[in-house]
């Protein structure tokens, strides 16, 4: 009961998240900023909702000898996240560089610098 | 490079367990027949390829396993950085707009090796509020969304990078 409790609230948390993510993708003001809302606030919602998948795997761990499988699939759940941690970023700073070669205009806060405008004569 | 011959077949013999334990987590099978399937195809894929996975073999086993460690504990203050991150992410999509600062930013990094720079660039797109759109030579372009996202890049990320991979020389006479 209390594991089901447990993976629930984890589950729930990464929900809330996406739903950050979500809204931002929706409001944010220019192709960058959406970029961040859309492949980001993802990175911490699917880690705690794999979690919480890990959590309710162990709902029906009972010994070792006999419930080693449930141990092997934690371990690919784990893996899976390994694996949106490295894909993520990299997929992220892709669509950014792409936007940026296509000259996409960044909206830029007053007062604030384009360091990347300011240098592209450079290279 | 000249490697010596004991230290090659000790990581060939590294590769083929990396192999074969995930073999078996990904099969879950432990009867003869697969396991015998296993080790034929992770043995012909060691003899193939092994040598593509680690690059300076001459490396102590010892200085790996402490790389190994530091990374683990990199990557556990890497994910507590995300969570913080995120909840700022998090605020920032149900507040108004001006909370938002998006400025593309500069940043100079004194890395070295590919791998260190790989993993210095794929942090900061990790944690949200950041992302690196090129790095040309040691300049990395940063686009930030706001101003609290951008005083995350201080530089004790590459400090912890840079700890992970460094080997100063008094520990090596120690373990050799």
């Amino acid at each position: 009961m209390i594991i089901t409790i447990l993976s629930v609230l984890l589950i729930g948390a990464g929900t809330v998240f996406f739903l950050g993510a979500a809204v931002g993708l929706v409001r944010f003001p220019d192709f960058y900023t959406r970029t961040h809302a859309a492949g980001k606030g993802d990175t911490l919602s699917s880690l705690l909702v794999i979690l919480g998948y890990c959590v309710y795997q162990l709902k029906d761990f009972e010994s070792f000898g006999e419930s080693w499988p449930i141990l092997l699939v934690i371990l690919k759940l784990l893996g899976i996240s390994v694996f949106i941690l490295i894909t993520s970023p990299t997929s992220t700073h892709a669509l950014m560089d792409a936007g940026w070669e296509d000259k996409v205009e960044p909206t830029i806060q007053e007062g604030h610098p384009n360091h990347l405008n300011d240098d592209s004569g450079k290279f | 490079m000249e490697e010596s011959e004991p230290k090659h077949y000790l990581y060939r013999g590294i590769v083929f367990v990396m192999l074969f334990v995930t073999w078996f987590i990904l099969s879950g099978f432990n009867d003869g027949f697969h396991l015998t399937l296993g080790i034929i195809s992770c043995g012909l894929v060691t003899w193939m390829s092994s040598d593509l996975l680690f690059e300076h073999r001459d490396a102590s086993v010892f200085a790996r396993l402490r790389q190994m460690g530091r990374l683990l504990a990199y990557l556990c203050w890497l994910v507590w950085q995300i969570f913080l991150a995120n909840l700022h992410l998090l605020k920032l999509s149900f507040s108004p707009r001006s909370a938002l600062q998006p400025h593309i930013l500069r940043y100079e990094s004194n890395l070295e090796t590919d791998f260190e720079r790989f993993l210095l660039a794929n942090s900061i797109t990790l944690t949200p509020g950041t992302v690196t759109i090129k790095i040309i030579g040691n300049m990395y372009y940063i686009h930030a969304i706001s101003d609290i996202s951008a005083q995350g890049l201080d530089g004790e990320m590459e400090r912890r990078i840079r700890h992970i991979f460094e080997t100063s020389p008094s520990r090596k006479t120690s373990e050799a």
